[in-house]
């Protein structure tokens, strides 16, 4: 989305235009405030938060929330922190987020560079599986990773996202191949290159902006993920999201708020820095969700 | 099916090589390739997607409770499913939820994207924070605004100590309103997002035309209703899409900012099919709710994504 080249013709008077800014700030404090109330309130301790107002900086900062949601918060049944859900759901996120994306390119490389009669009704029914309500595969799914033995693991977890990731990684590289000159892997072909020669070679070299957009794209989902994880993990794979909905909803105790709040950040973090490391290239990836091209 | 541009290169291949009567092996090989190539995730879709929606769909025609069996009942899970009390307030959940959240989306992101595509100082300020909380799980959403809803200690308790004792906005503790801090939740999440599609589809006007109808005096205001919004039919279509199938998906942030309550008065279709396969072991049931929610989404997307890939013939 460049901006400089692509300003509208429309000009607007004073009055308007303070109105329309107006908006914009009102705007930003409605999207700023929720997750900005819960950063400056992980850094009281309780009673502040409880007999206090929510909106005063804290008169005693403190970590001590952060400390006790990644090491020793009553997560079910043990005290231990969302530091080990942290790491399930790396383990998690990395192989599937790898596995989707490199699948996604070979079969957008395969649905444009290498097309066959029938590969359109192919890639619609790919493209329909990105938008299916996952509860109408629940049942089945829970009784295909026992019998396959990976039922509450990992690497069960990596299959589920794994399945219903392609169909929007495979939409990405389809689009952005669509518009690669085709006659450079004729010439290509011509000059006696083969199938993975020429993606190794010609395609992957170009392909990096979309890459990207995957990584980002698949990343955010399956780090954000709750159905797939409170539905197939056990207490070894159990996802960030599921620990802290455990860790927020428990009826036991005292209600530690900034505790909790501790953890909703811990478990926005990773999105949020891709975010904000990439954000230009994840607006992108959206927009490429919305089935253009 | 066969774009011009994109012709096959397999074909292309067979035209090099006029002379060559039957391709040798090797070069049958390399044709083959590709679809090889492809099998492996069109066998993982064919199986975890259709093969799982077709047995689900048998499931719900079955008596199956705590575990799948595999009697035929016929329709029974259909007719006891539309009887349900809960189901009829799950249906009612979602109307209203999706009805509000779509065109509450659509109005503020539409609003913004022209605020915002008025050569504004700080757009490159202004966007990340209305975009930023689509990078956020729906369970950190959920965490936020419960909290900042809660009367006891949030919103309302804080515009009390400010002075402003008579504020009142319990809706999350309250029956009737509760569904509608759900709507809060997920515009807040996802309103942004939906900017960000409208300002694309901005950027992509031509100015020509514009400065034309200027030049000819039409109003700003005419400008948007005439020529601008007209031509943003694709931007519309999309968000419009993907905010339904979002709606109907909705499941996590129901769990986590009102676990489906007070009582049951936010339960959507998610969260019965949820419960009522899990954890009240009323499996066939749960299968016809899922049947119900893929059809529903169904009846939205097949037209959708078959115009869009009839559109690149």
């Amino acid at each position: 989305m460049s901006v400089a080249s692509t300003d509208n013709a429309i000009s607007t008077g004073r009055i308007t235009r303070a109105f329309i800014y107006l908006m914009l700030i009102l705007f930003a404090t409605f999207y700023l405030l929720p997750f900005g109330i819960m950063v400056l309130n992980s850094v009281k301790p309780l009673s502040e938060i409880t007999g206090g107002n929510m909106m005063s900086l804290p008169q005693v900062f403190t970590l001590e929330p952060w400390f006790k949601a990644w090491n020793s918060a009553q997560i079910g049944v043990e005290p231990t922190g969302l530091k080990p859900y942290f790491w399930n759901s790396l383990k998690m996120v990395f192989p599937a987020v790898t596995i989707s994306t490199v699948l996604g390119a070979l079969n957008g490389y395969v649905l444009t560079k290498w097309r066959f009669k029938g590969d359109t009704i192919l890639f619609g029914l790919m493209l329909f599986a990105c938008f299916i309500p996952f509860q109408i595969v629940l049942i089945p799914m829970a009784r295909v990773l026992g019998f396959l033995g990976i039922a509450g693991s990992t690497p069960g977890l990596v299959l589920v996202h794994v399945v219903y990731g392609l169909g929007f990684t495979t939409l990405y590289f389809r689009n952005y191949y669509q518009v690669f000159p085709t006659e450079l892997i004729r010439a290509a072909q011509i000059d006696g290159a083969g199938f993975f020669r020429i993606f190794w070679r010609i395609m992957l070299p170009s392909s990096g902006p979309i890459i990207v957009v995957s990584v980002i794209w698949q990343f955010t989902n399956i780090w954000n993920d709750f159905l797939f994880g409170a539905s197939f993990a056990d207490l070894d794979s159990q996802p960030m999201t599921v620990a802290l909905n455990n860790l927020v909803s428990s009826s036991t105790g005292v209600k530690e708020y900034n505790v909790h709040f501790a953890g909703a950040i811990l478990a926005a973090l990773p999105t949020l820095l891709v975010y904000i490391v990439a954000g230009r290239y994840f607006v992108r990836g959206l927009m490429a969700g919305s089935v253009k091209g | 099916m066969v774009d011009q541009t994109n012709s096959s290169v397999a074909m292309a291949a067979d035209y090099a090589m006029p002379t060559a009567v039957k391709p040798d092996l090797r070069t049958r090989l390399q044709n083959l390739i590709p679809k090889l190539v492809l099998s492996p995730s069109l066998a993982l879709i064919l199986v975890f997607v259709y093969g799982f929606i077709i047995f689900s769909v048998y499931l719900s025609f079955t008596g199956s409770r705590i575990l799948p069996v595999y009697d035929w009942v016929g329709l029974e899970n259909y007719e006891k499913l539309f009887r349900l009390r809960h189901w009829s307030i799950a249906i009612k959940n979602l109307g209203i939820f999706a009805g509000l959240y779509i065109a509450i989306c659509t109005a503020i992101g539409l609003s913004l994207a022209i605020f915002l595509d008025q050569k504004i100082r700080g757009e490159g300020f202004l966007r990340p924070i209305f975009l930023y909380p689509m990078a956020l799980s729906f369970i950190v959403t959920g965490t936020a605004w419960k909290w900042f809803l809660d009367p006891g200690i949030g919103l309302e308790h804080t515009m009390h100590l400010w002075g402003w004792e008579s504020f009142e906005f319990n809706w999350i503790k309250d029956r009737n309103f509760a569904i509608y801090t759900v709507v809060i939740a997920a515009v807040w999440q996802t309103s942004g997002f939906v900017m960000a599609m409208f300002l694309a589809g901005l950027r992509g006007i031509d100015n020509e035309i514009l400065k034309a109808a200027q030049i000819d005096g039409a109003s700003n205001w005419n400008m948007y209703r005439r020529i601008i919004i007209p031509q943003l039919r694709p931007a519309f279509l999309s968000a419009f899409v993907i905010l339904s199938h979002l709606a109907i998906k909705s499941y996590d942030l129901v769990v986590a900012l009102t676990g489906g309550g007070p009582g049951r008065a936010t339960e959507v279709p998610a969260t019965f099919m949820y419960s009522y396969t899990f954890t009240r072991n009323q499996m066939g049931i749960g299968a016809s709710s899922a049947v119900i929610m893929l059809m529903t989404i169904a009846a939205i997307m097949v037209p959708y994504l078959y115009a869009e890939l009839r559109e690149k013939k």
